[in-house]
Protein backbone atom coordinates (compact mmCIF):
# COMPACT_ATOMS: atom_id res chain seq x y z
CA UNK A 1 0.00 0.00 0.00
CA UNK A 2 1.75 3.06 -1.39
CA UNK A 3 0.35 5.65 0.83
CA UNK A 4 0.82 9.72 -0.06
CA UNK A 5 -0.26 12.41 2.17
CA UNK A 6 -0.41 15.14 0.37
CA UNK A 7 0.07 18.70 2.60
CA UNK A 8 -2.11 21.24 0.13
CA UNK A 9 -0.70 24.85 0.95
CA UNK A 10 2.12 26.61 0.85
CA UNK A 11 1.68 29.29 3.55
CA UNK A 12 0.58 28.83 6.99
CA UNK A 13 1.46 25.97 9.95
CA UNK A 14 -1.91 23.91 10.45
CA UNK A 15 -1.78 21.67 7.48
CA UNK A 16 1.68 20.83 8.12
CA UNK A 17 0.75 20.08 11.99
CA UNK A 18 -2.06 18.16 11.28
CA UNK A 19 -0.38 16.01 8.25
CA UNK A 20 2.56 15.25 11.04
CA UNK A 21 -0.60 13.35 13.18
CA UNK A 22 -1.58 11.80 10.60
CA UNK A 23 2.09 10.45 9.43
CA UNK A 24 3.08 9.18 12.87
CA UNK A 25 -0.25 7.69 13.40
CA UNK A 26 0.49 5.73 9.95
CA UNK A 27 3.98 5.16 10.97
CA UNK A 28 2.80 3.56 13.64
CA UNK A 29 -0.48 1.21 12.90
CA UNK A 30 0.64 0.26 9.16
CA UNK A 31 4.83 0.08 9.31
CA UNK A 32 3.96 -1.68 6.27
CA UNK A 33 2.74 0.70 4.32
CA UNK A 34 4.76 2.69 2.28
CA UNK A 35 4.52 6.59 3.57
CA UNK A 36 5.22 9.53 1.96
CA UNK A 37 4.39 13.17 2.36
CA UNK A 38 4.13 16.23 0.24
CA UNK A 39 4.57 19.36 1.42
CA UNK A 40 3.48 21.72 -1.63
CA UNK A 41 5.46 24.21 0.53
CA UNK A 42 8.99 22.22 -0.39
CA UNK A 43 8.32 22.48 -3.83
CA UNK A 44 8.28 24.29 -6.78
CA UNK A 45 5.38 23.47 -9.24
CA UNK A 46 4.26 25.24 -12.28
CA UNK A 47 0.83 26.39 -13.31
CA UNK A 48 -1.13 23.51 -15.27
CA UNK A 49 -1.62 24.41 -18.87
CA UNK A 50 -3.26 21.79 -19.73
CA UNK A 51 -0.44 19.20 -21.14
CA UNK A 52 0.03 15.55 -20.43
CA UNK A 53 1.16 14.84 -16.86
CA UNK A 54 4.39 12.97 -18.28
CA UNK A 55 5.27 16.11 -20.39
CA UNK A 56 5.88 18.40 -17.60
CA UNK A 57 9.75 18.68 -15.99
CA UNK A 58 11.45 19.31 -12.13
CA UNK A 59 9.14 19.44 -9.61
CA UNK A 60 5.80 19.41 -11.68
CA UNK A 61 7.14 16.03 -13.01
CA UNK A 62 8.32 14.39 -9.86
CA UNK A 63 5.25 15.67 -7.60
CA UNK A 64 1.93 14.34 -10.45
CA UNK A 65 4.09 10.97 -11.00
CA UNK A 66 4.04 10.09 -7.14
CA UNK A 67 0.43 11.04 -6.92
CA UNK A 68 -0.25 9.14 -10.21
CA UNK A 69 1.78 6.23 -8.67
CA UNK A 70 -0.44 6.01 -5.13
CA UNK A 71 -2.82 3.76 -4.00
CA UNK A 72 -4.08 5.99 -1.33
CA UNK A 73 -3.85 10.15 -0.94
CA UNK A 74 -4.95 11.78 2.17
CA UNK A 75 -5.14 15.62 1.59
CA UNK A 76 -4.75 17.87 3.91
CA UNK A 77 -5.80 21.40 3.04
CA UNK A 78 -7.09 24.25 4.73
CA UNK A 79 -9.47 27.54 3.76
CA UNK A 80 -9.26 30.06 1.68
CA UNK A 81 -11.09 31.98 0.53
CA UNK A 82 -14.61 29.98 0.93
CA UNK A 83 -12.41 27.00 -0.75
CA UNK A 84 -9.62 25.03 -1.31
CA UNK A 85 -5.79 27.01 -2.00
CA UNK A 86 -5.00 27.49 -5.89
CA UNK A 87 -1.92 25.40 -4.70
CA UNK A 88 -3.72 22.46 -4.20
CA UNK A 89 -6.43 23.08 -7.51
CA UNK A 90 -3.35 23.26 -9.78
CA UNK A 91 -2.58 19.65 -8.40
CA UNK A 92 -6.39 18.56 -9.58
CA UNK A 93 -5.59 20.24 -13.00
CA UNK A 94 -2.25 19.10 -13.49
CA UNK A 95 -3.56 15.64 -13.48
CA UNK A 96 -5.97 13.90 -16.28
CA UNK A 97 -9.17 13.24 -15.92
CA UNK A 98 -9.90 10.31 -13.96
CA UNK A 99 -6.51 10.04 -12.57
CA UNK A 100 -7.73 9.03 -9.12
CA UNK A 101 -9.19 5.77 -10.58
CA UNK A 102 -8.89 2.89 -8.50
CA UNK A 103 -7.34 4.99 -5.38
CA UNK A 104 -8.59 5.75 -1.88
CA UNK A 105 -8.90 9.36 -1.15
CA UNK A 106 -9.51 11.09 2.42
CA UNK A 107 -8.98 14.27 3.23
CA UNK A 108 -9.15 16.63 6.83
CA UNK A 109 -9.34 20.43 6.59
CA UNK A 110 -8.02 23.01 8.82
CA UNK A 111 -9.61 26.15 8.92
CA UNK A 112 -9.71 29.56 11.44
CA UNK A 113 -13.23 29.01 12.31
CA UNK A 114 -16.50 26.77 11.96
CA UNK A 115 -17.99 29.08 9.24
CA UNK A 116 -16.33 26.85 6.23
CA UNK A 117 -17.17 23.47 7.16
CA UNK A 118 -19.15 22.73 3.97
CA UNK A 119 -16.33 23.95 1.52
CA UNK A 120 -15.50 20.04 1.64
CA UNK A 121 -18.87 19.03 0.84
CA UNK A 122 -19.45 21.66 -1.97
CA UNK A 123 -16.16 21.85 -3.01
CA UNK A 124 -13.73 19.15 -2.50
CA UNK A 125 -15.61 16.04 -3.23
CA UNK A 126 -17.32 17.09 -6.17
CA UNK A 127 -13.28 17.36 -8.26
CA UNK A 128 -12.55 14.13 -6.32
CA UNK A 129 -15.45 12.43 -7.63
CA UNK A 130 -15.19 13.71 -11.28
CA UNK A 131 -11.74 12.41 -11.04
CA UNK A 132 -12.81 8.84 -9.88
CA UNK A 133 -11.76 8.93 -6.53
CA UNK A 134 -12.85 6.32 -3.90
CA UNK A 135 -13.68 8.79 -1.71
CA UNK A 136 -14.21 7.99 2.56
CA UNK A 137 -17.02 9.91 2.95
CA UNK A 138 -16.07 11.15 6.55
CA UNK A 139 -13.50 13.67 7.03
CA UNK A 140 -12.23 15.62 9.91
CA UNK A 141 -12.25 19.43 10.25
CA UNK A 142 -10.46 20.87 12.29
CA UNK A 143 -10.37 24.68 13.60
CA UNK A 144 -7.76 27.52 14.60
CA UNK A 145 -8.89 27.01 18.53
CA UNK A 146 -7.60 23.29 17.90
CA UNK A 147 -3.86 24.52 18.16
CA UNK A 148 -1.03 25.98 20.16
CA UNK A 149 2.42 26.87 19.25
CA UNK A 150 1.98 24.56 16.35
CA UNK A 151 1.02 21.67 18.07
CA UNK A 152 -2.40 19.81 17.64
CA UNK A 153 -3.79 20.49 21.29
CA UNK A 154 -7.19 18.96 20.71
CA UNK A 155 -7.94 15.47 21.79
CA UNK A 156 -11.17 15.25 20.22
CA UNK A 157 -9.40 15.95 16.49
CA UNK A 158 -6.51 13.42 17.59
CA UNK A 159 -9.21 10.86 18.56
CA UNK A 160 -10.85 11.82 14.59
CA UNK A 161 -7.86 11.78 13.08
CA UNK A 162 -7.05 8.27 14.48
CA UNK A 163 -10.12 7.13 12.77
CA UNK A 164 -9.50 8.93 9.49
CA UNK A 165 -6.75 6.98 8.98
CA UNK A 166 -8.04 3.77 9.95
CA UNK A 167 -11.38 4.38 7.70
CA UNK A 168 -8.82 5.61 4.54
CA UNK A 169 -6.84 1.76 5.06
CA UNK A 170 -10.27 -0.35 5.71
CA UNK A 171 -11.49 1.58 2.60
CA UNK A 172 -8.49 0.62 0.50
CA UNK A 173 -8.55 -2.63 1.74
CA UNK A 174 -12.35 -3.18 0.80
CA UNK A 175 -12.06 -1.15 -2.84
CA UNK A 176 -9.21 -3.70 -3.55
CA UNK A 177 -11.17 -7.13 -2.66
CA UNK A 178 -13.81 -5.12 -4.87
CA UNK A 179 -11.30 -4.31 -7.48
CA UNK A 180 -9.45 -7.64 -7.19
CA UNK A 181 -12.99 -9.78 -7.63
CA UNK A 182 -14.20 -7.79 -10.37
CA UNK A 183 -11.07 -8.04 -12.57
CA UNK A 184 -10.65 -11.55 -12.15
CA UNK A 185 -14.72 -11.91 -12.97
CA UNK A 186 -13.65 -10.99 -16.66
CA UNK A 187 -11.59 -13.70 -17.67
CA UNK A 188 -8.75 -11.81 -19.11
CA UNK B 1 -14.11 10.77 -53.71
CA UNK B 2 -12.07 10.52 -57.03
CA UNK B 3 -9.85 13.19 -55.64
CA UNK B 4 -9.07 11.12 -52.29
CA UNK B 5 -8.39 8.11 -54.06
CA UNK B 6 -10.96 5.98 -52.49
CA UNK B 7 -13.39 4.28 -55.35
CA UNK B 8 -16.57 3.34 -52.92
CA UNK B 9 -18.07 0.83 -55.46
CA UNK B 10 -15.16 -1.38 -54.28
CA UNK B 11 -16.39 -1.16 -50.87
CA UNK B 12 -15.18 -0.03 -47.18
CA UNK B 13 -11.20 0.29 -47.04
CA UNK B 14 -10.09 -1.70 -44.50
CA UNK B 15 -6.09 -0.79 -43.28
CA UNK B 16 -3.69 -0.77 -40.53
CA UNK B 17 -1.92 2.09 -38.91
CA UNK B 18 0.65 1.86 -36.40
CA UNK B 19 1.89 4.66 -34.11
CA UNK B 20 5.86 2.95 -34.24
CA UNK B 21 5.49 2.33 -30.19
CA UNK B 22 8.50 0.62 -28.93
CA UNK B 23 7.27 -1.11 -25.55
CA UNK B 24 8.96 -4.12 -24.21
CA UNK B 25 6.52 -7.15 -23.95
CA UNK B 26 4.23 -7.04 -21.24
CA UNK B 27 3.77 -10.81 -20.90
CA UNK B 28 8.49 -11.03 -21.38
CA UNK B 29 9.28 -7.71 -20.22
CA UNK B 30 11.35 -7.82 -22.82
CA UNK B 31 12.24 -5.19 -25.50
CA UNK B 32 13.01 -5.87 -29.12
CA UNK B 33 15.75 -3.18 -30.25
CA UNK B 34 14.40 -0.13 -32.03
CA UNK B 35 15.83 -1.59 -35.26
CA UNK B 36 14.23 -4.72 -35.37
CA UNK B 37 10.89 -2.86 -34.71
CA UNK B 38 11.31 -0.83 -37.70
CA UNK B 39 12.07 -3.38 -39.53
CA UNK B 40 9.20 -5.27 -38.72
CA UNK B 41 6.81 -2.12 -39.19
CA UNK B 42 8.24 -2.41 -42.74
CA UNK B 43 7.45 -6.68 -43.03
CA UNK B 44 4.05 -5.85 -41.57
CA UNK B 45 3.44 -3.46 -44.20
CA UNK B 46 4.60 -6.03 -46.89
CA UNK B 47 2.54 -8.48 -45.47
CA UNK B 48 -0.96 -6.50 -45.28
CA UNK B 49 -0.09 -5.37 -48.63
CA UNK B 50 -0.10 -9.26 -50.02
CA UNK B 51 -2.76 -9.75 -48.08
CA UNK B 52 -4.84 -7.16 -50.09
CA UNK B 53 -5.00 -4.69 -47.25
CA UNK B 54 -5.82 -1.11 -48.83
CA UNK B 55 -4.04 0.77 -46.62
CA UNK B 56 -0.83 1.13 -44.01
CA UNK B 57 -0.13 4.31 -42.21
CA UNK B 58 2.67 5.09 -39.55
CA UNK B 59 2.76 7.93 -37.11
CA UNK B 60 5.53 10.29 -35.10
CA UNK B 61 5.54 10.31 -31.07
CA UNK B 62 8.66 12.15 -30.27
CA UNK B 63 9.05 10.86 -27.03
CA UNK B 64 10.29 7.53 -24.93
CA UNK B 65 8.57 4.50 -26.13
CA UNK B 66 8.75 5.02 -29.52
CA UNK B 67 10.74 4.40 -32.90
CA UNK B 68 9.14 5.99 -35.60
CA UNK B 69 10.15 10.09 -34.98
CA UNK B 70 11.14 9.86 -39.03
CA UNK B 71 8.02 8.60 -39.90
CA UNK B 72 8.37 9.41 -43.68
CA UNK B 73 11.45 7.65 -43.98
CA UNK B 74 10.04 4.82 -42.68
CA UNK B 75 7.05 5.16 -45.22
CA UNK B 76 10.17 5.78 -47.84
CA UNK B 77 10.96 2.04 -46.71
CA UNK B 78 7.65 0.82 -47.20
CA UNK B 79 7.02 2.36 -50.30
CA UNK B 80 9.66 0.46 -51.54
CA UNK B 81 8.97 -2.68 -50.02
CA UNK B 82 5.19 -2.81 -51.54
CA UNK B 83 3.32 -2.84 -54.27
CA UNK B 84 -0.34 -2.24 -54.48
CA UNK B 85 -1.05 -0.94 -50.70
CA UNK B 86 -1.81 2.94 -50.06
CA UNK B 87 0.85 4.73 -47.82
CA UNK B 88 0.61 7.26 -45.61
CA UNK B 89 1.41 8.88 -42.11
CA UNK B 90 -0.69 8.60 -38.76
CA UNK B 91 -0.54 11.15 -38.24
CA UNK B 92 2.21 14.20 -38.95
CA UNK B 93 2.35 16.49 -36.65
CA UNK B 94 2.52 19.29 -39.11
CA UNK B 95 2.34 22.36 -36.69
CA UNK B 96 6.33 21.39 -35.66
CA UNK B 97 7.51 20.97 -39.22
CA UNK B 98 7.52 22.71 -42.49
CA UNK B 99 4.88 22.52 -44.96
CA UNK B 100 7.01 22.84 -47.88
CA UNK B 101 9.64 19.87 -46.39
CA UNK B 102 6.40 17.21 -45.53
CA UNK B 103 5.03 18.23 -48.62
CA UNK B 104 8.56 17.52 -50.65
CA UNK B 105 8.85 14.02 -48.58
CA UNK B 106 5.16 12.83 -48.90
CA UNK B 107 5.35 13.92 -53.23
CA UNK B 108 8.40 11.57 -53.29
CA UNK B 109 6.97 8.59 -51.64
CA UNK B 110 3.88 9.40 -54.00
CA UNK B 111 6.48 8.99 -56.58
CA UNK B 112 8.30 6.12 -55.40
CA UNK B 113 5.54 4.38 -54.42
CA UNK B 114 3.55 5.24 -57.94
CA UNK B 115 1.35 7.48 -56.66
CA UNK B 116 0.26 5.32 -53.22
CA UNK B 117 1.00 8.34 -50.86
CA UNK B 118 -1.37 10.29 -48.46
CA UNK B 119 -0.94 12.41 -45.33
CA UNK B 120 -3.16 12.27 -42.43
CA UNK B 121 -1.89 15.88 -40.34
CA UNK B 122 -2.53 15.60 -36.59
CA UNK B 123 -1.71 17.96 -33.91
CA UNK B 124 -0.13 15.78 -31.04
CA UNK B 125 -1.48 14.57 -28.07
CA UNK B 126 2.03 15.02 -26.01
CA UNK B 127 3.63 17.87 -26.30
CA UNK B 128 7.11 17.00 -26.18
CA UNK B 129 7.97 17.65 -29.56
CA UNK B 130 7.55 21.42 -29.14
CA UNK B 131 10.31 22.16 -26.80
CA UNK B 132 12.53 18.93 -28.96
CA UNK B 133 11.91 20.98 -32.07
CA UNK B 134 12.03 24.38 -30.95
CA UNK B 135 8.35 25.21 -30.89
CA UNK B 136 6.57 27.19 -28.42
CA UNK B 137 3.56 24.78 -27.20
CA UNK B 138 1.65 28.53 -25.92
CA UNK B 139 1.11 28.10 -30.18
CA UNK B 140 -0.52 24.58 -29.80
CA UNK B 141 -3.11 25.57 -32.17
CA UNK B 142 -2.23 28.48 -34.42
CA UNK B 143 0.80 26.57 -35.35
CA UNK B 144 -1.02 23.72 -36.87
CA UNK B 145 -4.22 25.83 -38.06
CA UNK B 146 -1.79 27.71 -40.21
CA UNK B 147 0.78 25.03 -41.23
CA UNK B 148 -1.86 23.04 -42.00
CA UNK B 149 -3.57 25.56 -43.99
CA UNK B 150 -0.41 26.17 -45.98
CA UNK B 151 0.25 22.31 -46.16
CA UNK B 152 -3.20 22.42 -47.96
CA UNK B 153 -2.46 25.35 -50.50
CA UNK B 154 0.76 23.73 -51.70
CA UNK B 155 -0.84 20.62 -52.65
CA UNK B 156 -3.15 22.92 -54.85
CA UNK B 157 -0.61 24.82 -56.29
CA UNK B 158 3.01 24.10 -57.70
CA UNK B 159 4.08 27.88 -57.77
CA UNK B 160 2.34 30.21 -54.74
CA UNK B 161 3.07 33.22 -52.37
CA UNK B 162 2.34 32.84 -48.72
CA UNK B 163 2.60 34.73 -46.08
CA UNK B 164 1.87 33.94 -42.57
CA UNK B 165 3.06 34.49 -38.73
CA UNK B 166 4.98 31.06 -38.22
CA UNK B 167 7.20 30.44 -41.26
CA UNK B 168 9.11 32.77 -43.36
CA UNK B 169 7.34 34.10 -46.64
CA UNK B 170 6.78 32.21 -49.60
CA UNK B 171 7.05 34.91 -52.64
CA UNK B 172 6.11 32.35 -56.27
CA UNK B 173 8.08 29.49 -54.63
CA UNK B 174 7.40 26.42 -56.63
CA UNK B 175 7.25 23.23 -54.50
CA UNK B 176 8.66 19.98 -56.07
CA UNK B 177 8.25 17.38 -56.71
CA UNK B 178 4.53 16.92 -57.65
CA UNK B 179 3.03 14.48 -56.66
CA UNK B 180 2.52 11.65 -59.50
CA UNK B 181 -1.54 12.30 -60.22
CA UNK B 182 -1.51 16.08 -59.03
CA UNK B 183 -2.44 16.31 -55.55
CA UNK B 184 -2.17 14.20 -52.61
CA UNK B 185 -4.81 13.17 -50.41
CA UNK B 186 -4.89 15.19 -47.05
CA UNK B 187 -7.00 14.05 -44.16
CA UNK B 188 -7.16 16.31 -40.55
CA UNK B 189 -6.66 13.83 -37.66
CA UNK B 190 -9.76 14.33 -35.16
CA UNK B 191 -10.00 13.21 -31.58
CA UNK B 192 -12.70 11.94 -30.02
CA UNK B 193 -15.17 15.25 -29.85
CA UNK B 194 -17.56 16.90 -31.80
CA UNK B 195 -15.24 20.53 -31.77
CA UNK B 196 -12.35 18.83 -33.14
CA UNK B 197 -14.51 17.31 -35.87
CA UNK B 198 -15.82 20.73 -36.82
CA UNK B 199 -12.52 22.21 -37.47
CA UNK B 200 -12.57 19.32 -40.04
CA UNK B 201 -15.77 19.98 -41.23
CA UNK B 202 -14.83 23.76 -41.79
CA UNK B 203 -12.05 23.30 -44.21
CA UNK B 204 -13.58 20.93 -46.10
CA UNK B 205 -10.70 17.90 -45.69
CA UNK B 206 -11.31 14.68 -44.95
CA UNK B 207 -11.40 13.68 -41.38
CA UNK B 208 -10.06 10.78 -39.49
CA UNK B 209 -11.54 9.52 -36.60
CA UNK B 210 -9.51 8.18 -33.86
CA UNK B 211 -11.09 6.19 -30.96
CA UNK B 212 -10.06 4.74 -27.66
CA UNK B 213 -13.67 3.02 -26.72
CA UNK B 214 -16.85 3.27 -25.92
CA UNK B 215 -19.91 2.88 -27.68
CA UNK B 216 -19.96 3.36 -31.05
CA UNK B 217 -23.09 5.30 -31.13
CA UNK B 218 -21.02 7.86 -29.10
CA UNK B 219 -18.90 8.59 -32.27
CA UNK B 220 -21.96 9.33 -34.64
CA UNK B 221 -22.09 12.16 -33.17
CA UNK B 222 -18.87 13.30 -33.73
CA UNK B 223 -19.37 12.08 -37.79
CA UNK B 224 -22.87 13.58 -37.97
CA UNK B 225 -20.80 17.33 -36.28
CA UNK B 226 -18.26 16.92 -39.24
CA UNK B 227 -20.60 16.22 -41.96
CA UNK B 228 -22.82 19.18 -40.79
CA UNK B 229 -20.29 21.77 -40.70
CA UNK B 230 -18.61 20.89 -43.68
CA UNK B 231 -22.17 21.28 -45.47
CA UNK B 232 -22.88 24.27 -43.76
CA UNK B 233 -19.48 25.90 -44.71
CA UNK B 234 -20.28 24.91 -48.74
CA UNK B 235 -18.39 21.58 -48.94
CA UNK B 236 -20.45 18.67 -50.66
CA UNK B 237 -19.97 15.79 -48.33
CA UNK B 238 -20.27 13.15 -50.59
CA UNK B 239 -16.58 13.75 -52.09
CA UNK B 240 -15.29 13.80 -48.68
CA UNK B 241 -14.18 10.90 -47.03
CA UNK B 242 -14.24 9.57 -43.59
CA UNK B 243 -12.09 7.40 -41.89
CA UNK B 244 -12.61 5.56 -38.54
CA UNK B 245 -9.47 4.03 -36.16
CA UNK B 246 -9.52 1.78 -33.37
CA UNK B 247 -7.94 -1.48 -31.37
CA UNK B 248 -8.56 -4.25 -33.15
CA UNK B 249 -7.39 -8.25 -32.73
CA UNK B 250 -9.18 -11.60 -33.81
CA UNK B 251 -8.92 -14.56 -31.33
CA UNK B 252 -10.64 -17.72 -31.90
CA UNK B 253 -12.99 -16.80 -29.29
CA UNK B 254 -13.91 -12.81 -27.91
CA UNK B 255 -12.74 -14.34 -24.61
CA UNK B 256 -9.14 -15.21 -26.16
CA UNK B 257 -9.19 -12.09 -28.18
CA UNK B 258 -9.52 -10.02 -24.61
CA UNK B 259 -6.76 -12.02 -23.17
CA UNK B 260 -4.89 -11.48 -25.44
CA UNK B 261 -4.87 -8.16 -26.07
CA UNK B 262 -5.54 -6.45 -22.86
CA UNK B 263 -2.26 -6.49 -21.06
CA UNK B 264 -0.71 -4.74 -24.26
CA UNK B 265 -2.97 -1.96 -24.77
CA UNK B 266 -3.49 -1.09 -20.55
CA UNK B 267 0.83 -1.12 -20.23
CA UNK B 268 1.17 0.56 -23.75
CA UNK B 269 -1.07 3.17 -22.66
CA UNK B 270 0.39 3.39 -19.01
CA UNK B 271 3.73 3.82 -20.63
CA UNK B 272 2.37 6.32 -23.61
CA UNK B 273 0.18 8.51 -21.81
CA UNK B 274 0.52 7.98 -18.31
CA UNK B 275 -2.97 5.76 -17.60
CA UNK B 276 -3.55 2.18 -18.34
CA UNK B 277 -7.06 1.46 -19.75
CA UNK B 278 -9.54 0.38 -17.13
CA UNK B 279 -10.61 -3.25 -17.08
CA UNK B 280 -14.12 -2.98 -16.81
CA UNK B 281 -14.04 -0.42 -19.42
CA UNK B 282 -12.45 -3.00 -21.77
CA UNK B 283 -14.70 -5.58 -20.86
CA UNK B 284 -17.50 -3.82 -22.78
CA UNK B 285 -15.44 -4.91 -25.74
CA UNK B 286 -17.61 -7.84 -25.73
CA UNK B 287 -20.71 -5.60 -26.77
CA UNK B 288 -21.30 -5.95 -30.35
CA UNK B 289 -21.97 -1.84 -30.11
CA UNK B 290 -18.70 -1.51 -28.55
CA UNK B 291 -16.44 0.69 -30.96
CA UNK B 292 -13.54 -1.62 -29.89
CA UNK B 293 -12.67 -4.49 -32.67
CA UNK B 294 -11.68 -7.25 -30.16
CA UNK B 295 -13.14 -10.84 -30.62
CA UNK B 296 -14.00 -13.19 -32.78
CA UNK B 297 -13.78 -12.74 -36.54
CA UNK B 298 -17.26 -13.49 -36.88
CA UNK B 299 -18.11 -11.07 -34.04
CA UNK B 300 -15.44 -8.39 -35.67
CA UNK B 301 -17.10 -8.66 -38.70
CA UNK B 302 -20.56 -7.70 -37.16
CA UNK B 303 -19.15 -4.81 -35.19
CA UNK B 304 -17.36 -3.71 -38.42
CA UNK B 305 -20.37 -3.57 -40.25
CA UNK B 306 -22.20 -2.48 -37.72
CA UNK B 307 -20.37 0.92 -37.22
CA UNK B 308 -20.51 1.05 -41.14
CA UNK B 309 -24.05 1.43 -40.94
CA UNK B 310 -23.61 4.04 -38.48
CA UNK B 311 -21.05 6.09 -39.73
CA UNK B 312 -20.72 5.63 -43.42
CA UNK B 313 -16.97 5.57 -43.31
CA UNK B 314 -15.31 5.24 -46.14
CA UNK B 315 -11.82 4.08 -44.39
CA UNK B 316 -11.60 1.69 -41.23
CA UNK B 317 -8.03 1.70 -39.75
CA UNK B 318 -7.38 -1.17 -37.14
CA UNK B 319 -4.64 -0.20 -34.71
CA UNK B 320 -3.15 -3.89 -33.76
CA UNK B 321 0.42 -3.57 -32.84
CA UNK B 322 0.21 -0.80 -29.81
CA UNK B 323 2.17 -1.86 -26.84
CA UNK B 324 4.55 -4.34 -27.61
CA UNK B 325 2.93 -7.12 -29.70
CA UNK B 326 5.16 -9.60 -30.77
CA UNK B 327 5.07 -9.67 -34.35
CA UNK B 328 4.07 -13.71 -35.03
CA UNK B 329 0.94 -12.01 -33.66
CA UNK B 330 0.37 -9.62 -35.72
CA UNK B 331 1.02 -11.27 -38.61
CA UNK B 332 -1.64 -14.09 -38.00
CA UNK B 333 -4.29 -11.31 -37.68
CA UNK B 334 -3.25 -10.15 -40.97
CA UNK B 335 -4.26 -13.90 -42.25
CA UNK B 336 -7.54 -13.84 -40.85
CA UNK B 337 -8.33 -10.00 -41.63
CA UNK B 338 -7.24 -11.42 -45.26
CA UNK B 339 -9.50 -14.73 -45.11
CA UNK B 340 -12.43 -14.03 -43.17
CA UNK B 341 -12.43 -10.24 -42.63
CA UNK B 342 -11.93 -8.02 -46.14
CA UNK B 343 -14.09 -10.56 -48.25
CA UNK B 344 -17.16 -10.15 -45.74
CA UNK B 345 -16.91 -6.13 -45.24
CA UNK B 346 -16.34 -6.13 -49.29
CA UNK B 347 -18.88 -8.01 -49.98
CA UNK B 348 -21.14 -6.25 -47.76
CA UNK B 349 -20.07 -2.98 -48.18
CA UNK B 350 -19.29 -2.93 -52.06
CA UNK B 351 -22.90 -4.00 -52.57
CA UNK B 352 -24.47 -1.66 -50.29
CA UNK B 353 -23.10 1.41 -53.11
CA UNK B 354 -24.41 -0.54 -56.25
CA UNK B 355 -27.66 -0.94 -55.13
Amino acid sequence: MNIIGLSGSIVGSKTRTVMDVVAKEINEKYPEADFQLIDLKDYDLQFSDGRNYLDYSGDTASVTRKIMEADVIIIGTPVFQASIPASLKNIFDLLPAGAFRDKVVSFFITAGSSKHYLVADYQLKPTLAYMKAQIVQTYVYIEEKSFRQKQLIDDDAAFRLERLVEDTVDTFEAAEWVRKKKEDSYGF
Amino acid sequence: MEKYRINQKKGMEFGLYTLGDHIANPFTGKRISAQQRIKEIIELARLADQAGLDFFSVGESHQDYFTTQAHSVVLAAIAQATDNIKIGSSSTIISTSDPVRVYEDFATIDLISDGRAEIIAGRASRIGLFDLLGYDVQDYEALFEEKFDLLLQINENESLSWEGQYRAPLKDAQVLPRPKNHTLPIWRAVGGTPASAMKAGYAGVPMMLATLGGPASAFKNVVDAYRETARRSGHDTTELPVGVTGFFHVAETSQDALKQIYPYINEGMKLSNGQGFPKQAFAQARDKRSVINVGSPQEVIEKILYQYELFGHQRYLAQMDFGGVPFEQLAKNIEVIAEEILPAIRKYTGKNQEE
